[in-house]
């Protein structure tokens, strides 16, 4: 079975706009949420006015053609795609053996919304005829696929906040099964609009902390009070260890075990037991073919909810130990939905490229119990020197939940 | 009261610079959409849908993708405002 590497990486976030930029302003605690410029809050009543929109706007980036004809949630993911693809110097490859695997949580609701604006004000004649392209979940897969020459496949696995993780871990799949040699794979969303943030608003799930937007989100501290929406996209290039050797490319990391489980026990809140994120990290452990306490560092999906994050700590401590370094980067970040499993891989990739581990912003008085080593203000180091290995966590709304195991190249 | 040639033309560009991010002076009359201004037929009937809108005309969707040249779509807009 074919060792999966990590030779590309890209990103656009509210905390910057590429890689490099990203990683320094994570090392250096940055928050990237903001109050919204438009006057939402007060016009629907939505109790919160803030969220972690794009560093740097994808209007900046792409000609005004891609603009047009990509919803934002595209956008956001081809901006990460060509960085990736670049930073993975353009590999060559057989276009049949090129494969694409991106998805979002919720796909093209601006595209959808507008859309039904404009049918409900103006009528159905004045639908563009872009609209179902645009809107379409898998329409970024479909984008990257046509814009980069994949034709081994392009997929686009839903799974709420989980996507952009499971994109990654169906990506490995891909090249294990012998589908593709190269795939270009990750997540992206761009759903801060007033639809969703009403409606996450609905379920309680979002912090209301509108006089602190960017001490709003606090993972693990005894007054976190839900989570702060953000925007974005995280794209990786996965590679068979043949097929980058061969050409000599740069190996950022490996991508050694993938494991996926489904709590079924509701379609909102996770499993208070965490039996099913316990067991996604442990079947990417096995899959790795290393034991739980091997894990130096986890960059948790910790969103700052009150119910969730505890559950998850205490199941990364059942497989890892509680002297497992924990980040939760969306302390920074905001929650990109089905962006966040893709960007946070992007964190555990460079944490153990640089053997360090990003620091968790906005944490005063942490949880008491907390069964972790929590890594707060500033970043620190992973310890030892051989081979390190960090998990990524994504659990997304339906108990859908995935664990990805990094190795140092 | 039927806007001029001239005013068709100006509104026209005006919707393909939007659309496609081309300076407007680009598109002349005698540019042809597709080989000069790189419009494909989803971008083409974009441009008609705005373009009904703008005029307060009707271009029936097979007609909007068999218009060749810029100044194809001013007679076309021309003659539905008639």
């Amino acid at each position: 079975m074919p060792e999966v590497v990590v030779t590309g990486l890209g990103t656009t976030n509210p905390i910057g706009g590429n890689v490099p930029d990203t990683w320094a302003a994570a090392l250096s605690g940055t928050s990237g949420i903001r109050t919204l410029d438009n006057d939402w809050a007060e016009r629907y009543e939505i109790p919160v006015d803030f969220a972690g929109t794009l560093k740097v706007p994808a209007g900046e980036v792409l000609p005004v053609r891609d603009t047009k004809r990509m919803d934002p949630s595209t956008q956001f993911a081809v901006i990460a795609a060509d960085e990736a693809w670049a930073d993975a110097g353009a590999p060559e490859v057989d276009p049949e053996r090129l494969g694409v695997v991106v998805s979002s949580g919720i796909g093209g609701v601006w595209t959808i919304l507008n859309a039904w604006d404009t049918v409900k004000e103006k009528g159905a004649r004045r639908v563009l005829p872009m609209t179902v392209p645009m809107l379409m979940p898998n329409s970024s897969a479909a984008f990257i696929s046509v814009r980069f020459g994949g034709k081994a496949g392009a997929h686009a696995p839903v799974s709420a906040c989980a996507s952009g993780a499971e994109a990654i871990g169906d990506a490995v799949e891909m090249i294990r099964s012998g589908r593709a040699d190269v795939v270009i794979a990750g997540g992206t969303e761009a759903a801060i609009h007033p639809m969703p943030l009403a409606a996450f608003a609905k379920m309680q799930a979002l912090s209301t902390r509108c006089d602190d937007p960017q001490g709003a989100c606090r993972p693990y501290d005894v007054t976190r009070d839900g989570f702060v929406m953000g925007e974005g996209a995280g794209i990786v290039v996965l590679e068979s260890r043949e097929h980058a050797e061969a050409r000599g490319a740069r190996i950022h990391a490996v991508l050694a075990g993938v494991g996926m489980s489904a709590d079924a026990y509701d379609v909102a809140p996770p499993d208070p037991s965490g039996a099913g994120q316990e067991r996604a990290m442990r079947l990417a452990v096995a899959d790795a073919g290393i034991v739980g306490d091997d894990v130096a560092h986890v960059n948790a999906h910790a969103t700052a909810t009150p119910a969730g994050d505890l559950v998850e700590a205490k199941a990364i401590s059942r497989v890892c130990g509680e002297s497992v370094l924990v980040s939760a980067t969306k302390s920074m970040t905001g929650h990109l939905l089905g962006g966040a499993g893709a960007v946070e891989t992007i964190f555990t990739v460079l944490a153990v490229r640089e053997r360090l581990a990003p620091p968790t912003i906005n944490v005063t008085e942490p949880e008491p119990e907390l069964p972790v080593d929590l890594v707060r203000d500033q970043p620190r180091a992973l310890p030892g020197d051989g081979p390190v290995h960090a998990i990524n966590n994504a659990f997304g709304f339906g108990g859908h939940n995935v664990a990805l195991v990094v190795r140092s190249a | 009261m039927a806007l001029t040639e001239s005013e068709i033309l100006a509104g026209l560009a005006e919707i393909v610079a939007e659309e496609t991010g081309l300076p407007a002076e680009q598109v002349t009359p005698e540019a042809s959409f597709a080989d000069d201004l790189d419009i494909d037929s989803l971008s083409m009937m974009t441009i008609m849908t705005y373009a009904e809108e703008k005029f307060e005309v009707r271009i029936p969707d097979e007609d909007a993708t068999s218009l060749s040249t810029v100044q194809d779509a001013v007679d076309f807009i021309a003659k539905a405002q008639a």
